[in-house]
């Protein structure tokens, strides 16, 4: 059995709110698929299944707030619905009933009762209150079969008394007052506030900055648009993004997570995109494999994630996968970029505004538009050398467009 | 009724003792020439005079010892410890002897020895000065052991403390002096019962001295959310008044116990212990505690007010256990 | 299509774009970036929508063309706003 828990979806992120079941008990769910959506401080999130089988149990009811790392639902995973379960055992014991028992011969109904009972072991047991059993054999209601609101889904006092009088049971919580937008914005700002104090005064930053030209990048992409219909045009940040992952693929230690004394490294790259919401604050969520996705599936899925990050409906992994988040201000003027990181990342790079500038190449003073990347970087996992030759590696990869 | 401060109600209390009783005297660590560690006998040495309000070493067992041989000598002692940190080097005296004259004389001696100790953290006074150790005298058999929470408590409980034959053990959370409340002039009627200090039907929220007045708080946020919490000030740690909490349970069917002191063999968990005995098929959900956390207090502001239990805890424990309820 | 017809369809793409924008605010003759708070990926999206709307074609060099609302209605107009416009190549 598979427990599938409240996951944590930013370094700071105590609780969520459980929107909506997509699965109902009973549905195969495979490993990815979106099987609930929970709001947190960042808006709605769609939350992914982390086993194969079948939905067995759903233990947190929809419009119930609950803390990180609790227990949402039950799977059965696909090799444990191969063997056969011990709740079909019942079927072929033959009712204690079915043959009265000879006068001071040892009761059948004995072992009768104990085959379900070892059977129930494999099943947990329900939980009912004690004040809810009690009331439950006083008014005669079988809590077996009754929906339990309580912590962890138990039968309740109130469940018991609204079986007893046919009260229809509850659909679902009444769904808490919306969030005003004041609100909203302040639960985004603490939730950064409670972020970017952590990363200070938990990780060790170092930063870096590298002038790139990027003018061989800037000339390539005004051909590659000049041919391109506007809907399928790229946009220079994705070049940026692409290098940033292929970057990362030579320098695999940037790609890793800080847990408890060492640095774990990452087999897969995914890369965080900062993007700013409209009503103020901003979220990373991952680009996933970024290295391995052409420009354009990159661009596709940046505008989706844009979107997505500003209507809601992000993807759990989108926000708990990535290892380094890209940001650029550029658009608003900025030179250069010294980023907090997001933790647990490990480093985040910063891009400034494409600026020209008078370049010297083989002694000769041209004109050139330039970038300036920033790396601010986690000291505990990586030194200022290995960061030196991620940002030197971008710049190479710059270099040469078409192979991105 | 009047407002006044905790510390005044606290002074009043003494003065009263004082004036109504010449057996009466006070004694501890700055109790004199200093006024006391929390001002609550400034200017009785003028008033009283040396013999009656006497400054002592530093050295609780010494002063607690020379109080039990004063009681047990006629006399009515008040001695006051500047924290319960500071008592545990008069346990020996107290458990010892104060606990146990009456028992082991088969009644010929009695101890009536009131001793006022302040307790408590939130003042950033680090792990030698804030910790809530009421518990440790609340297992002792021998001993009555109150906690007042009110000023109208710390006006009266010490007048009722001097009646009692037996040695009565008085926790101030520090944080209360400077706190101000309308005084009720009428004593309570003893020191024993529980007081139900807001009605609620949804959860009864179990506590006593300091902390009543972050559950009050908490209650409010509750109410808004349409929880209606009924917060039990428990008075007296020993005993416990029981059949007061159980009542209140029986009606909410839910509870959380909101103790200062660290959770392992808490108040707190023998509370909940006897709920669970007496209460057990009223419950409809867990018992909940809300204590510090297990680690000795720390100085720094934020690391304090985290270790300590707060209204958003007591809040957040509280929604856990009604749930859907809501 | 006139004008003011092509002025509205303007407005109310850029109300995709940024809905918190109140279009009655907008100066005509100022820098949209300096107006509302777009990006480039926002600029794309909208010249993607004025592509759909009124099916013209606008290579990147004409992007500063449409700068601000008067700016798009003149390049509307000059680029056929009566609907024969290219199609996707």
């Amino acid at each position: 059995m598979s427990e599938f828990r409240m996951p944590s979806l930013g370094a700071d992120m105590e609780a969520g709110l459980l929107v909506a079941w997509q699965k109902k008990p009973g549905d195969k769910v495979r490993r990815g698929e979106t099987i609930a959506e929970v709001e947190t401080d960042k808006g709605i999130i769609e939350i992914e299944s982390f086993a194969d089988g079948t939905l067995e149990k759903i233990v947190v009811p929809e419009g119930e707030r609950v803390p990180v790392g609790t227990l949402l639902a039950l799977i059965q995973t696909a090799d444990e619905a191969a063997t056969p379960t011990a709740s079909a055992a019942p079927a072929v014991v033959p009712p204690a009933s079915a043959t009265p028992p000879p006068r001071g011969a040892p009761s059948p109904a004995v072992t009768g009762e104990l085959v379900p009972t070892s059977s129930a072991s494999t099943i947990p047991r329900r939980a009912v209150s004690p004040a809810a059993r009690r009331k439950a054999s006083e008014l005669g209601v079988n809590v077996d079969q009754l929906p339990g609101t309580g912590p962890g889904g138990a039968v309740t006092l109130d469940d018991v008394q609204r079986a007893a009088s046919a009260a229809p049971p509850p659909t679902a919580a009444p769904p808490p007052a919306p969030m005003t937008d004041a609100e909203r914005a302040a639960r985004m700002r603490q939730t950064i506030a409670a972020a970017m104090s952590r990363s200070k005064r938990e990780i060790p930053h170092y930063y870096l900055s590298h002038t790139i030209d990027l003018e061989p990048a800037l000339a390539w992409l005004a051909r590659e648009n000049e041919r391109r219909a506007v809907t399928e045009r790229l946009l220079y940040g994705v070049l940026l993004l692409k290098a940033v992952a292929l970057a990362l693929r030579e320098t695999p230690e940037l790609n890793a997570i800080w847990e408890r004394d060492r640095a774990v490294t990452r087999p897969d790259i995914h890369v965080g995109t900062a993007i700013a919401l409209r009503q103020g604050g901003l979220i990373a969520p991952a680009l996933h494999h970024t290295d391995r996705k052409s420009l354009d599936e990159l661009m596709a899925g940046f505008r989706d994630l844009v979107n997505r990050t500003r209507t809601g409906g992000l993807r759990s992994s989108e926000l708990s996968d990535p290892t380094i988040t890209v940001t650029s201000l550029g658009e608003r003027g900025v030179e250069a970029v010294f980023g907090i990181i997001y933790p647990p990342q490990t480093a985040i790079v910063g891009f400034g505004k494409v600026v020209e500038r008078p370049w010297s190449i083989g002694g000769q003073i041209v004109s050139r538009r330039v970038i300036t990347a920033s790396l601010s970087a986690d000291h505990r996992v990586t030194d200022g050398h290995r960061g030196g030759l991620f940002l030197s590696a971008v710049e190479r990869l710059l270099q040469e467009p078409d192979k991105l | 009724m009047s407002r006044i401060t905790y510390r005044e109600a606290v002074k009043a209390g003494l003065r009263e003792a004082l004036i109504g009783d010449p057996h009466v005297f006070l004694m501890g660590e700055d109790v004199g020439r200093y006024g006391g560690a929390y001002a609550c006998s400034k200017g009785f040495l003028e008033e009283f005079g040396p013999e009656r309000i006497r400054d002592t070493p530093l050295c609780e067992s010494t002063f607690v010892g020379a109080g039990i041989g004063a009681a047990l000598g006629g006399m009515r002692p008040i001695v006051e410890v500047m924290t319960v940190n500071f008592s545990l080097l008069a346990l020996d005296q107290i458990v010892n002897n104060a606990a146990t004259l009456r028992h082991m004389s088969g009644g010929q001696f009695s101890v009536p020895l009131v001793v006022r100790m302040a307790t408590g953290g939130g003042r950033q006074l680090a792990a030698q000065h804030s910790h809530s150790l009421e518990v440790w005298y609340a297992h002792v058999p021998g001993i009555q052991v109150v906690a007042p929470a009110t000023v109208t408590d710390a006006r009266h409980m010490l007048g009722l403390a001097l009646r009692e034959p037996d040695p009565v053990f008085i926790f101030e959370h520090a944080l209360l002096y400077p706190m101000e409340g309308e005084l009720d002039e009428s004593p309570p009627a003893d020191l024993l019962h529980a007081a139900i200090r807001r009605p609620g039907n949804d959860v009864t929220v179990v506590t006593y001295g300091g902390s009543l007045w972050k559950c009050l708080q908490a209650a409010e946020t509750l109410a808004k959310s349409g929880v209606e919490a009924e917060v039990i000030d428990l008075r007296s740690l020993r005993p416990l008044d029981m059949p007061t909490v159980l009542a209140s349970v029986a009606r909410t069917h839910r509870a959380v116990i909101v103790d200062e002191g660290w959770k392992t063999c808490s108040l707190a968990a023998e509370i909940s212990a006897g709920i669970m005995e007496g209460g057990f098929y009223d419950l409809d959900a867990p018992v909940a505690r809300v204590c510090s956390i297990e680690a000795p207090m720390p100085y720094a502001k934020h690391l304090e007010d985290a270790a300590l239990p707060q209204p958003e805890g007591i809040v957040s424990a509280v929604m856990n256990l009604v749930g859907r309820h809501v | 299509m006139t004008a003011d017809e092509i002025r509205l369809t303007v407005l109310r793409l850029l109300g995709n774009i940024a809905p918190e924008a109140d279009p009655a605010r907008l100066r005509p003759n100022v820098n949209l970036r300096d107006q509302l708070d777009i990006d480039s990926m926002d600029f794309l999206n909208f010249a993607i929508s004025l592509h759909k709307e009124f099916r013209i074609e606008i290579p990147e060099r004409d992007y500063p063309q449409l700068a601000t609302i008067d700016g798009c209605v003149d390049y509307v107009q000059g680029n056929g706003s009566n609907g024969k416009g290219e199609s996707d190549k």
